[in-house]
């Protein structure tokens, strides 16, 4: 039912190494595959170290993948190289909007210089008055007062900064967004008006988000299908409705009982279930379509018993 | 338990409107960043009367021989050793007497100086006027600083930008160098150097080439490492900003209170290496003067003639504590933060 539809992003079996060879080495990705399809809102969640936010970066090539292939429009961008021609061309294209908003800005910089900096990259304003014009259609765009261009990032709040934050990503006109956590160090109230402004800036652009956060509630109010990282591995990956009424994986499974519930009754009989880490995999186990669009990490046996 | 009063809903009012503008509004002028950064420096008293003073004291020393009055090396060695002495006017201190076995003498009129000649500082051991040496000693010291200063810039910033920045073997080979010259103390450089430059300002200048970089180049790379995985530079990568414009961009306009604050260390490290290698006899060779060899010269009459030291003492001072003053204003300036 999935397949007509176009996919923008199709990683296939991406591996991410650090410190190759070495004693410390770290398998922070390993032998990933996913599709993104385009205009959906992909959710990434896992816990902290599973391997999402460099998951992320190793897409938008701030690292350079180990192994494995990142197909962005049909067209292979594991392996461009990190400044030629078809790199900059790729950096128009996918944008990140970062988890800290506090880090996020350089706090030396005008925000309006910190919206323009992709302008400025890829030459898509002529002159300063196009440019401040740009700027603040931008900030319009994500409901700050253009009269604020020429302020400092301290003089914001942090909801603010991350709206400045999504301003300067969006300012190249991408079709595909990467939020890592972009609503992690917000308060409640502020996560609210940061995802409305992103779900409503996806509706008037058609553009593809996907959306890494560890707040699983928060990922199932924005995500469209939503894929549970574990220690490297995508261990299930399944729309978000059935994720959250069929979790098929005991870490999933895990991860959901131990949501919350704003609801003091079933707060006080609500279990948590225990998952087993001490041996996650085995090496007959692999990412299985079991169900119509839902894939487990398993081995044959159980995906036959789905069947 | 405290009951809340019952109060009926049409008492409370909206006054926090979520799409009103109004509120968002931050009151502070548009400037471009070079125009905050001057306005914040000289609303700093401190720094601007620093920075009048390190002014003046470079005039000074850039016109020294248009504003000096005599001749720093003509020697009258049978005006030597005479006290202050400005003008006719009778000022203590400033009126040529000297204490001469408990008594008060004129010692212009005991060496017999002409009437009209005075030395506003006095004279040296052979009779060379101390003002007029200090001006040159000023700026023979201020030269080797502002040298020292630009190797920090030219050599250390980058060099440790470029090793922070691409990291791996580049870095652990550029750190080795580091070490390497960093392990060769610069007194043996300077030693080495005397026997293909005759001693004076180039083989000091040399040395602190070699060796004077190095501290900037370790700190610079420290703090390098630590600004390229902050978001705003990881953001600028996405952007697809090349590596030089975020050097230029973000890691220097960052890194720039740990310039400066290494900048105020490099001075007076540089004055008194000239001034030590005076003083040993290896640095600015007879008769030029240079802060480091009034002091050597001054504390050998201390005892007895101690303006001979405290001139060019008080110079140093003020040239240091102004150097670091105005260092803090600049560091201060230069952060948006530290407004108002």
């Amino acid at each position: 039912m999935v397949d007509e539809r176009e996919k923008i992003v199709q990683v296939k079996n991406l591996k991410q190494y650090f410190n190759i060879g070495k004693p410390n080495e770290v398998k922070a990705v390993d032998d990933v595959s996913f599709d993104i399809y385009k205009g959906e809102t992909f959710g990434l969640v896992g816990e902290s170290g599973s391997g999402k936010s460099t998951t992320g970066r190793s897409i938008i090539r701030l690292y350079n993948p180990t192994d494995g292939q990142i197909l962005f429009n049909g067209q292979d961008i594991s392996k461009i190289k990190s400044h030629g021609p078809q790199m900059k061309e790729f950096r128009r294209e996918m944008q990140m909007i970062f988890q800290d908003p506090y880090a996020s800005l350089n706090p030396r910089m005008k925000v309006k210089d910190i919206i323009a900096e992709g302008l400025d990259v890829h030459g898509l304003v002529k002159g300063d008055e196009e440019r401040d014009k740009r700027v603040r259609e931008l900030l319009d765009m994500v409901h700050l007062n253009p009269e604020h261009m020429t302020r400092y990032p301290y003089e914001f709040s942090g909801g603010q900064r991350q709206r400045i934050g999504i301003a300067r990503a969006l300012a190249v006109e991408p079709q595909f967004v990467i939020a890592d956590e972009p609503i992690s160090a917000l308060d409640v109230s502020i996560q609210a008006q940061v995802v409305n402004l992103m779900q409503d800036i996806q509706k008037e652009q058609g553009l593809t988000y996907m959306f890494i956060a560890h707040d699983l509630s928060m990922v199932k109010y924005i995500s469209d299908r939503i894929a549970v990282m574990y220690h490297g591995k995508i261990v299930e990956l399944a729309d978000s409705d059935e994720i959250y009424n069929h979790p098929l994986h005991a870490y999933t499974q895990s991860l959901l009982s131990a949501i919350p519930v704003p609801d003091p009754a079933i707060e006080k009989t609500r279990e948590r279930i225990d998952f087993d880490h001490s041996q996650p995999f085995s090496d007959d186990q692999s990412l299985q379509e079991v169900l119509p669009g839902h894939f487990l990490y398993c081995n044959a046996a159980t995906a036959a018993s789905f069947k | 338990m405290e009951q809340i009063p019952d109060v009926p809903k049409e008492k409370f009012k909206l006054i926090h409107d979520e799409n009103n503008s109004e509120q968002e509004k931050i009151g502070t002028p548009s400037l471009t960043y070079l125009q905050d950064v001057r306005r914040r420096l000289f609303s700093n008293k401190v720094a601007v009367v620093c920075l009048t003073l390190l002014s003046i004291i470079v005039l000074i020393s850039i016109f020294a021989p248009l504003v000096a009055p005599h001749n720093p090396n003509a020697q009258q060695v049978t005006l030597s050793n005479l006290p202050p002495k400005l003008g006719n006017l009778n000022i203590p201190g400033f009126n040529g007497y000297q204490n001469m076995g408990g008594k008060m003498v004129d010692a212009y009129k005991q060496v017999g100086a002409p009437k009209d000649s005075f030395y506003l500082l006095g004279t040296d051991y052979l009779g060379r006027d101390l003002l007029s040496r200090i001006i040159y000693g000023t700026r023979l010291s201020l030269i080797v600083a502002v040298l020292a200063t630009l190797v920090d810039l030219i050599i250390g910033v980058p060099y440790g930008i470029v090793s922070g920045w691409k990291g791996g073997t580049t870095d652990t080979i550029m750190q080795r160098i580091v070490e390497i010259v960093s392990s060769v103390p610069n007194l043996i450089v300077v030693i080495l150097m005397m026997i293909i430059l005759k001693p004076g300002l180039g083989s000091i200048v040399i040395a602190i080439a070699i060796t004077g970089w190095v501290t900037m180049a370790r700190l610079i790379r420290a703090q390098t490492f630590q600004l390229k995985e902050q978001e705003y530079v990881l953001a600028a990568r996405t952007l697809g900003e090349s590596s030089t414009k975020i050097a230029t961009k973000h890691l220097i306009p960052n890194l720039s209170s740990t310039i400066i604050i290494q900048t105020m260390f490099t001075i007076p490290n540089a004055i008194f290496f000239e001034a030590f290698l005076s003083f040993i006899g290896i640095g600015i060779p007879a008769p030029n003067a240079s802060l480091g060899t009034l002091l050597s010269d001054g504390q050998k009459a201390f005892r007895f003639l101690p303006y001979q030291m405290w001139a060019p003492a008080i110079i140093l001072s003020i040239i240091m504590i102004a150097t670091n003053l105005l260092g803090d204003g600049l560091r201060d300036a230069f952060d948006p933060q530290s407004d108002d």
